[in-house]
């Protein structure tokens, strides 16, 4: 192999991406907009979720559970209705999310010791927001429920008993910081797989487009030394990468990094490895430019999107799915990265998951440069 | 209208800094074959594109059948046929279909079309084979097939741009027999190409280099009054020796390497032959042919090019 | 390893189908260092396929081929040190600099940075273009990137050249250039083989091998070619071209007819004899014409000639 036929390439690269205005906007600007549209933008608590009120009894009772909906932050009330027409055609119109009922006899029924029910009636479409608002109302009512029970026992002159279990509502509170520090680890192995696999992806397709690829074949220089040159440059770009976003990270939108850093850059160079292999051969087999993008889009951003943990949980998913995700090379870096900043994890403790990585690394690369050949 | 199909005046197009056409003028006659030779970039496509109304001129005029391109495009469109450079044909229909696509876009009436379309079948010598995947069509015959398409409407000026590149000497000839069978019932045919043995084909040329006209006349005024000096073609030995004395030698404006000769530029003629034998004689270089011949339009197209300093 | 004996290229046998059609078929001859070899014909001639496979980037179905001593079947990779190959659409990358473009390719093939330098100052000069270098190439203009893409093939001092079609469309003044470079070549003992649809180009090479649907019509010096021709060719200059063509159309001894811009030009079998018979019959149905003369016949006559059988128009 001669090292000066490969710097030829990688230099010859390296120019061409820095001339070329739309991969150096893609190197530059995108992993920014990344982190910040998925920093800011993607939000998986809920707030202000706007409900009616029916209160059909209008007595002061009612009227205090009903205040209490309003007085949280988790709902606010847009409207009261006094009729139950009125009420569907609100949620209906999507103008509410959920209504709640207070029926007519609900002092009654505390007074009496009996079992008062509050209906709520949800709009669903959106099974999130639909368990959350549910989850918020069993909390409320619950509140409410404790209190009256505590208020009855008052007047009977009963000593105050300790509730026998009480119940932390934190958890829900929380639920804002803990999306952002999940989330944001995760966008580097988005931007990772558009640098490295999607940039990469279009590098061989483009010489067979300009027409370059057939002088370039009919000299000395080996399908090796072309393939190392050409993702060379990717390689550092992509680790360059790596380091702002976390710089980002960690400084900007303050997610905790409890990890070391030589565990965030050996596993990031792997998996960098990992989609430039796959980045390669998808230009090798895909002819054409616009063939080679939308392969290695379909191929690698999506599924580490949908697919690796990143925002979606993959515990939720159906067996047939989960089981897929272990296919996906992207699992296991996300997997990594949430580890190394929020559990301090060290290499040794992701033996599985670098063991996969590796497994990964190899047999793409094998892949890769078996399928390049200095032929028309 | 006065006659002429074609009347361009101080034409000019420009693209952001760069000018692509540069003041041209011209004038085509019914019935005429208008060639415009210039190699790739000197603004023949753009020009064409200009007269067939699918460019804004930057400034200036051109009539095309009487029609001004700039404010009535339309008209003008209608009144012309074009045969682009890459042509239009659809290779995954027949020609059959490829020619009623073309009939339907070009308007044609509903009585005529059947008539129009064996006409333009046999004209491009396509009888028979309608049926015939386009894409499976030699290129010669696609040639020919793009040109009964582009003429259906039997307009009275037709614009190629560049027909035959690449095409067989066999296949060209048939196809320019055509352009001169059109011409001959009166239609305008205005041909650009960068091949300049094919200008020979023209009745009339112009010379674009760089947008600009350098050169306007019949391919023999062309050579006889646009070159300067005439042409000897010199066969010597040793060859490399023989070009630079050559070079140097007086009365000689240029000379250069042609396969295994020397193609000399001189003022005269009949006085350098025996000035220049003996020069090279005495030099040690034996002349075994020197003889002049007739320049061909390449020769005038660097006589009348060469001192233009090199832009890039 | 090419002594002085030996082609610098040696086909034999050569062929090369795609489905449908034979590219290239059964094609064999040499070209010997310091000639310029012409690969004539129209498009789907087989020029392409030839010129990629003794390239060796394109592999062929039978026969061989020797380019620079090496078998290009057998030892691609050694051919390939050996050799300058531009294709038609050649490797110019136009978002770099010609500077940049240079040393690619030379570091491509090893050449030191003194060397680069040397050849490159004089080949730039010889085209022309020292005051370019820091130029991007999609900037040049269609002259000059042609001739920076044979800068680039030939600053490593190849053994043997191969160009597809290299100077089409490009202007007249830097095709002379293009042409004067590769005549400079030949006294180092190069090789060019370059192809061309142009059949009047091929008066520029020194030996040509006519094609025709991938088999090999002629092969000879472009002097020879044209006296092969049967007959000889009559030019009469006329300012009714079609008025002439339409009278003397099917007559006695003429094998081709065509008519061009101001005039007609024939194929005649004897021009003594039919001459003075042409202009007899002319002046006789009151056809204006100026002259009839005898001219030399080109390559494209012959091609015409040899191909349609020199059956009557």
């Amino acid at each position: 192999m001669s090292w000066r036929r490969l710097m030829a390439v990688a230099r010859k690269e390296l120019i061409q991406i820095w001339r070329d205005s739309r991969s150096l906007g893609i190197v530059l600007v995108m992993p920014l907009a990344m982190m910040l549209l998925f920093g800011y933008g993607v939000n998986l608590d809920m707030k202000h979720i706007p409900i009616c009120v029916f209160d059909r009894e209008g007595s002061q009772k009612s009227q205090d559970l009903l205040k209490r909906f309003q007085s949280s932050d988790y709902f606010e009330v847009v409207r009261a209705v006094d009729n139950y027409p009125a009420l569907v055609k609100a949620i209906d119109s999507g103008q509410v999310r959920m209504g709640v009922v207070v029926p007519h006899d609900f002092s009654e029924r505390l007074r009496t010791g009996e079992t008062a029910t509050v209906q709520a009636i949800v709009d669903a479409t959106d099974d999130n927001t639909a368990n959350l608002a549910i989850g918020y109302t069993q909390a409320v009512v619950s509140d409410f429920s404790q209190q009256v029970q505590l208020d009855w026992l008052r007047q009977q002159g009963r000593p105050e008993p300790k509730p026998p279990i009480s119940v932390n509502a934190r958890t829900w509170f929380n639920e804002d910081l803990e999306s952002k520090a999940f989330i944001v680890p995760g966008v580097l192995a988005l931007v990772m797989s558009v640098i490295g696999a999607f940039l990469t992806s279009l590098t061989i397709a483009r010489e067979w487009e300009r027409g370059s690829m057939e002088q370039l074949i009919s000299t000395p220089v080996t399908p090796l030394e072309i393939m190392l040159g050409k993702l060379a440059p990717y390689f550092v770009i992509g680790l360059l990468n790596t380091a702002v976003c976390a710089v980002i990270a960690i400084w900007w939108f303050e997610v905790p990094f409890r990890g070391s850093v030589a565990a965030l850059f050996v596993s990031s160079a792997l998996f960098m490895v990992v989609v430039m292999a796959l980045g390669f051969f998808i230009s090798v087999i895909g002819r054409s430019q616009l063939a080679a993008s939308q392969i290695a889009l379909t191929a690698t951003f999506l599924p580490a999107f949908l697919l690796s943990g990143f925002l979606f949980s993959i515990e939720q998913m159906p067996a047939v799915i989960r089981a897929l995700t272990h296919l996906i090379p992207a699992r296991y870096f996300v997997t990594i990265l949430k580890d190394v900043f929020l559990k301090g994890s060290s290499l040794s403790m992701l033996e599985g998951e670098l063991l996969a990585l590796t497994l990964f690394a190899v047999a793409l690369t094998l892949l890769a440069t078996r399928s390049f050949k200095k032929k028309l | 209208m006065n006659g002429s199909s074609v009347s361009v005046r101080d034409l000019v197009k420009k693209f952001g800094d760069f000018t692509a056409v540069d003041h041209i003028n011209l004038e085509t006659s019914r019935g005429e074959v208008f060639g415009f030779l210039g190699p790739n970039g000197a603004g023949k496509s753009t020009t064409i594109r200009i007269l067939c109304g699918l460019l804004r001129p930057t400034s200036g005029t051109a009539l095309v059948a009487g029609f001004d391109v700039a404010r009535e495009p339309e008209a003008v469109r209608q009144r012309i046929g074009y045969m682009s450079q890459k042509f239009s044909l659809y290779n995954d229909l027949r020609v059959i279909e490829n020619l009623r696509f073309f009939a339907g876009l070009y308007n044609v009436p509903r009585e005529l079309l059947e008539k129009r379309i064996q006409w333009a079948l046999e004209m491009a010598d396509l009888t028979g084979h309608e049926r015939q995947m386009t894409g499976t069509l030699p290129g010669g015959w696609k040639q020919r097939l793009a040109l009964g398409c582009a003429v259906l409407h039997q307009p009275p000026i037709v614009f190629l741009d560049e027909p035959t590149s690449g095409v067989d000497p066999i296949s060209r000839r048939q196809f320019w027999e055509l352009i001169h069978h059109m011409a001959g019932e009166g239609v305008t045919v205005f041909v650009t190409t960068h091949y300049m043995e094919e200008a020979e084909y023209c009745n009339r040329l112009a010379l674009i280099e760089r947008g600009r006209i350098v050169a306007l006349g019949t391919p023999g005024e062309l050579k006889q009054r646009s070159m300067k000096g005439e042409l000897l073609l010199v066969e010597c030995a040793p060859l490399g020796q023989g070009v630079e004395l050559a070079q140097k030698a007086p009365g000689v404006l240029d000379a250069a390497v042609f396969g295994n000769a020397l193609h000399l530029v001189v003022e005269k003629a009949a006085t350098a032959i025996p000035v220049l034998r003996e020069y090279l004689s005495q030099r040690g270089v034996t002349v075994s042919r020197i003889e002049a011949i007739a320049p061909t339009l390449e020769d005038v197209f660097v006589s009348l090019t060469a001192g233009h300093k090199e832009l890039a | 390893m090419t002594s002085g004996i030996q082609a610098a290229i040696s086909l034999q046998g050569l062929t090369k189908s795609f489905p449908g059609v034979r590219a290239v078929d059964d094609l064999s001859f040499d070209v010997t260092a310091g000639e310029i070899f012409g690969l004539v014909g129209p498009d789907g001639a087989g020029k392409t396929t030839t010129l990629r496979m003794l390239a060796g980037v394109l592999a062929p179905d039978a026969g061989t081929a020797v380019v620079a001593g090496y078998d290009v079947a057998r030892d691609p990779e050694s051919v390939k040190r050996h050799i300058s190959y531009m294709p038609q659409r050649f490797g110019l990358y136009e978002d770099l600099t010609v500077d940049e473009n240079i040393r690619f390719y030379a570091d491509l093939f090893g050449l030191s940075a003194v060397q680069r330098e040397q050849h490159a100052v004089r080949l730039l000069a010889a085209a022309g273009m020292g005051e370019f270098r820091k130029r991007l190439a999609g900037k040049l203009s269609g002259g000059m990137k042609q001739k920076l893409g044979l800068v680039c093939a030939l600053v490593h001092r190849p053994e043997v050249i191969l160009l597809d079609e290299p100077t089409t469309g490009v202007d007249p003044v830097s095709r002379r250039d293009f042409w004067r470079i590769l005549y400079s070549l030949l006294a180092e003992g190069v090789a060019i083989l370059t192809s061309t649809a142009y059949l009047d180009e091929a008066e520029r090479c020194h030996r040509v091998a006519l094609l025709h649907q991938g088999r090999l019509l002629f092969c000879d010096t472009p002097q020879e070619l044209k006296g092969r021709l049967r007959g000889a060719v009559l030019a009469v200059r006329s300012a009714e071209p079609r008025a002439v063509r339409d009278r003397l159309q099917g007559a006695p001894g003429i094998s081709s007819l065509v008519m061009t811009g101001d005039g007609v030009h024939l194929v005649v079998d004897d021009a003594v004899r039919r001459a003075p018979e042409l202009r007899a019959q002319l002046a006789g149905s009151g056809t204006a014409f100026e002259s009839i003369a005898q001219v030399a016949p080109s390559i494209e006559d012959l091609f015409v000639n040899t191909v349609s059988g020199g059956r009557a128009q």
